[in-house]
């Protein structure tokens, strides 16, 4: 399927296959939107693109799978979204565990030193990038890890030796089941699931943003660090916090993603992450309703845009999708700052 | 930075290279850039013990070296002087060598150097197309903007049967180069044949079975290759030193340091960030192109994936971003360092990343940052010789 | 937009020695949301004299100033400068057109040497094209040596001898006042605008500031000052504009300024706010 002309038909010639793209497209943009919380969150507080954000839901998604194998060892079965529940729970936990360390980790030693030191921007987003390969390339390398300290045995179900830099499957695969018909698009319980918990973290986090002690110091901090500072709200810790709630949300994204994916693999961050920054401007960056907006309006867009061009293409329309809304909206479709975010 | 009270004695003492260079008579100078030249030029036939790679052909390594370094340049223009970051340099660079590609055999059979400049001509209007809605928008969503780009180039020639898609073209032909046709094999061509070195430990021996044919260009040689873009890599670089050092230069430094108060000193900003931006799609464009017909003569899709863009930005910024010299450092450290040492391949992306970020935060000014003081010096000097010359010429017009 | 509006109405009548008018505003509002930052501003600046912005706090100084400079646009009325209507037009353009302005909160570029600075200004007027500067061609080098000529002197103008290779980050406070001055003075500009150019001064400073405009004036310049510190607008401006709440209150010579009830009210009504 290398050339084929337009194919308007496929998105549009039946309702059927306009909502199932719909649909899909909703699903995976719950999941950008997930993402795009960790972005928006440290550029809101510290006017940085945290590029190494991606590694941190990788890792997340990693950790769901390890969790499977811990707890089911590695032969392949197929189980329905109830059966797998408890071992989901204990997933989700663990990767919410593993991301925030990681975002956290992140924190303290490839940006705290630069906040300190006032390094231009620039500086602190290679040094984000370098954390990025880094982080992708220790995963991507961890058989000879695990072979350095005489592991690589023992551990063998969760390193791989050889096949590291393969694609890591979870050994369960949870099969949606159809509830009910959006215009012959059967929503499934998967689905469900992946809209309702993305949307319940939003709001919560929306809320605890909007009416905690520690929300107040977020927004402060984002609106005027000095003035904060001086009023006595400790920034180190705001950042910290920031960089918590971003690696807690990028946990249940990488969930809900194994979930719905099933498979995961070193590189798997980054044109995800990438995607999820894009859903962050699009929605207005550093505001949290509007990584909500952007995740869902790209995840639909870019599925649209596949079935017109090509699924080939789907990366492209996402990215010239970004390009137009810079040109026609550079604040985004709801406008900046986490400082001003829902006074 | 130097306090008043010091400045007197700072100067004494810290005198760099570039000072000590400026202070020595003429004819020492150009004795010593001539050397510094003949020593660079043929570097990869002297191939000095330690430096020289064992597992890959050297002459291969350095010609990388050289296409780095260029790219390095190319993009110190973007970041380091203007202060944009563009993360989809390669992009450009995949644009350039495409052309090439498309022009001299895909599609057409242009000469390598009819070629070349239309490369530079494309790529320099895909960088005013990418750059003039983007431009005007903030500059760390620029970032992002451009690391889009450099995908869509790639998954558009993965995709596009026009430019071969997955495939990738092949049989990309050689420069043209002088004397008999360097195929079939036995005939070397060239001008005159050049011998190399060969070291049992640290004793030279000439090696005469293995011989560089001066200024032809095949597929069993790298070095003529390594000639040609080093040629061009200091041109670039001369027209690097005379645009730094003139208005074009000091407002690209004005908007990167305020662009707010420079557009209300009369700079038209976004004409300098287009023209920055322009100018070093123009030169990854090129190293594209000779990328395309070097030796290999194939590309594909792979060739020019994302991480290569990382890699350029990380070339600028390890040498210290708006320095030239440390640009050309940093891509020859970037280039040499994994093929010298091969045997730690699997991990050279993993200590890549790591350098990446101890640098940053160990030294985030880069390992050689600009000498700003010093040049503004050089500069000054530069003018008042061209001063005393309009003087001169006042006098004799009088 | 329109372009060429010459009918520069000549009040040559207004006074004996001042010229043309150089900037006219006529009813200039403007609002950001419900806020009135300029409310049916009028005012001309001529030819030739030093003209004081004055007013409390927020009265809108440095916002008429954006407004001039192209930072902000009116909500409505007019600014001419020579002539020309400033509504739509680039900031750089008015640069060109012969304006050029300090900055309250010194805005140098802090990595260039102070000569650079100057430097940057004074090729506001360069013709000198990519390629010229590429190959070093004559014009490049005529107009480089006289900007570097210009720029030397403009230096050693404001008192900033011997320093001209220094960062402009390294600089002490005062000098990179002076510097922002022969940074603004390097555009050749008709009309200089000073945004409180003594802010932190001592009083000798302040003295040899007052001088210097002076000195500027003498070459041909027009200035127009916004400044909080009374004893030099009054010693130094020919004319004085009093804004309070973003509306003209008083205008007038330095002496009627002084006498002006409406004037000294708003004064004094913020001295109280100040002291308490």
């Amino acid at each position: 399927m290398k050339e084929r002309p337009l194919d308007f038909g496929a998105l549009f010639g039946s309702f059927d296959n306009f909502m199932s793209y719909t649909a899909g497209g909703l699903v995976f943009g719950a999941i950008y939107a997930l993402i795009a919380l960790g972005y928006t969150m440290v550029y809101g507080v510290l006017q940085l693109i945290n590029f190494a954000h991606s590694e941190v839901f990788m890792y997340g998604t990693f950790a769901v799978a390890w969790t499977f194998v811990f707890l089911h060892g590695t032969g392949r079965v197929n189980q329905s979204l109830g059966e797998a529940l408890p071992v989901l729970l204990a997933a989700l936990v663990a990767a919410m565990i593993v991301s925030a360390a990681i975002a956290l980790l992140l924190e303290r030693l490839a940006y705290r030193p630069l906040i300190k030191k006032g390094a231009p921007k620039l500086i602190a987003l290679i040094s984000a990038i370098g954390a990025s390969f880094a982080l992708a390339e220790a995963m991507g390398l961890r058989d000879r890890f695990a072979s350095w300290v005489g592991l690589d045995d023992n551990l063998k179900n969760y390193v791989v030796p050889g096949k590291a830099r393969d694609v890591y499957s979870n050994p369960v695969s949870i099969q949606p089941k159809g509830l009910f018909d959006i215009g012959g698009y059967s929503v499934t319980d998967v689905d469900l699931v992946v809209l309702f918990a993305a949307l319940a973290m939003m709001v919560a986090l929306d809320q605890f943003v909007r009416r905690t002690r520690f929300g107040r110091a977020i927004r402060a901090t984002a609106q005027d660090p000095e003035s904060a500072a001086l009023m006595g709200v400790n920034s180190t810790r705001v950042v910290q916090l920031t960089f918590l709630i971003g690696g807690l949300m990028a946990g249940a994204a990488a969930t809900l993603y194994m979930m719905k994916i099933g498979s995961t693999r070193q590189n798997a961050g980054f044109i995800l992450g990438v995607k999820a920054f894009t859903a962050a401007v699009m929605g207005g960056i550093g505001n949290l309703r509007g990584a909500l907006l952007g995740g869902l309006v790209l995840g639909v867009m870019e599925n649209w845009g596949s079935a017109v061009f090509g699924s080939e293409w789907k990366d492209v329309v996402a990215f010239v999708l970004l390009v137009l809304i810079l040109l026609v909206r550079p604040s985004g479709l709801l406008g900046e700052s986490l400082g001003k975010a829902r006074a | 930075m130097a306090k008043d009270s010091s400045e007197t004695k700072v100067k004494k003492d810290r005198r760099g290279f570039g000072e000590k260079y400026a202070a020595a008579p003429t004819p020492v100078k150009v004795v010593a850039v001539t050397l510094l030249l003949v020593l660079v030029y043929a570097l990869p036939l002297l191939r000095p013990p330690i430096l020289t790679t064992n597992s890959i052909d050297f002459g291969t390594v350095m010609f990388r070296v050289i296409a780095f370094a260029l790219v390095a340049l190319g993009l110190n223009i973007v970041i380091g002087y203007a202060g944009l970051l563009d993360l989809g340099y390669v992009g450009f660079y995949a644009i350039g060598a495409y052309t090439t590609a498309v022009l001299t055999v895909y599609h057409y059979s242009w000469p390598f150097f009819l070629a070349l400049p239309a490369a530079i001509v494309v790529t320099m209007i895909s960088g005013v197309l990418l750059g003039a809605p983007t431009l005007r928008v903030r500059g760390d969503y620029l970032a992002i903007v451009t690391l889009g780009f450099g995908e869509i180039i790639r998954i558009t020639v993965q995709n596009v049967e026009w430019v071969g898609a997955s495939a990738g073209i092949k049989d990309i032909p050689h420069p043209t180069g002088i004397g008999a046709k360097p195929n079939p094999p036995f005939d070397q061509g060239g001008l005159f044949q050049v011998p190399r070195l060969q070291w049992d430990g640290f004793v030279p021996i000439v090696d005469l079975e293995h011989k560089t044919s001066f200024l032809a260009f095949g597929s069993r040689d790298a070095v003529p290759y390594y000639w040609l873009i080093l040629t061009f890599l200091l041109l670039i670089l001369i027209g690097d030193r005379m645009i730094k050092a003139s208005r074009v230069g000091r407002a690209w430094e004005a908007t990167r340091e305020d662009e707010d108060a420079a557009e209300l000193m009369g700079v038209p900003t976004f004409k300098y960030k287009l023209m920055a931006f322009a100018l070093g799609a123009a030169i990854g464009g090129m190293s594209g192109s000779f990328y395309a017909s070097s030796q290999a003569g194939y590309i594909n899709p792979q060739s020019f994936p994302l991480l290569l863009s990382m890699l350029f930005v990380a070339t600028v910024v390890v040498g210290g971003s708006g320095n030239r010299w440390g640009a050309i450092a940093g891509g020859a450290l970037v280039a040499y360092l994994p093929e010298r040492f091969r045997d730690f391949a699997d991990y050279r992306l993993l200590a890549f990343g790591l350098a990446l970020t101890v640098l940053a935060v160990w030294r985030p000014e880069g390992l050689f940052p600009p000498r700003r003081t010093r040049r503004a010096k050089a500069a000054e000097a530069e003018i008042d010789a061209l001063e005393e010359g309009t003087e001169n010429e006042e006098v004799t017009h009088a | 937009m329109p372009d060429t509006t010459p009918d520069t109405t000549p009040d040559t009548t207004l006074g004996a020695k001042k010229g043309r008018t150089v900037l006219r505003l006529t009813n200039a509002t403007l609002r950001f949301g419900g806020l009135t930052a300029l409310n049916d501003v009028s005012f001309e600046i001529n030819e030739g004299e030093i003209f004081g912005l004055i007013g409390p706090n927020g009265a809108g100084k440095t916002t008429c100033f954006n407004a001039m400079t192209g930072v902000y646009a009116l909500t409505s009325g007019t600014i001419e400068f020579e002539g020309n209507d400033l509504a739509g037009r680039k900031r750089h353009k008015i640069t060109k057109l012969g304006m050029a302005r300090t900055f309250q909160n010194i805005r140098l570029f802090k990595s260039m040497t102070a000569l650079e600075n100057v430097m940057v200004g004074a090729d506001v007027h360069s013709k000198v094209s990519f390629f010229e500067a590429l190959f070093r061609l004559p014009r490049h080098r005529t107009t480089e040596a006289e900007a570097l000529e210009r720029a030397r002197e403009l230096l050693n103008l404001v008192g900033i001898e011997g320093r001209h290779d220094e960062l402009a980050a390294n600089l002490s406070y005062g000098d990179q006042r002076r510097l922002e001055i022969a940074r603004a003075m390097a555009t050749k500009p008709t009309l200089l605008c000073l945004d409180e150019p003594a802010a932190g001064f001592n009083p000798a400073e302040k003295q040899r500031l007052m001088d210097l405009i002076r000195k500027l004036r003498d070459r041909g310049v027009t200035v127009l000052l916004i400044e909080h510190d009374m004893r030099l607008v009054m010693g130094v401006t020919d004319r004085i504009v009093v804004l309070e709440f973003g509306r003209k209150i008083a205008e007038g010579t330095p002496a009627e300024i002084r006498d002006n009830p409406a004037v000294i009210a708003a004064y004094l009504g913020v001295e109280e706010e100040d002291a308490s």
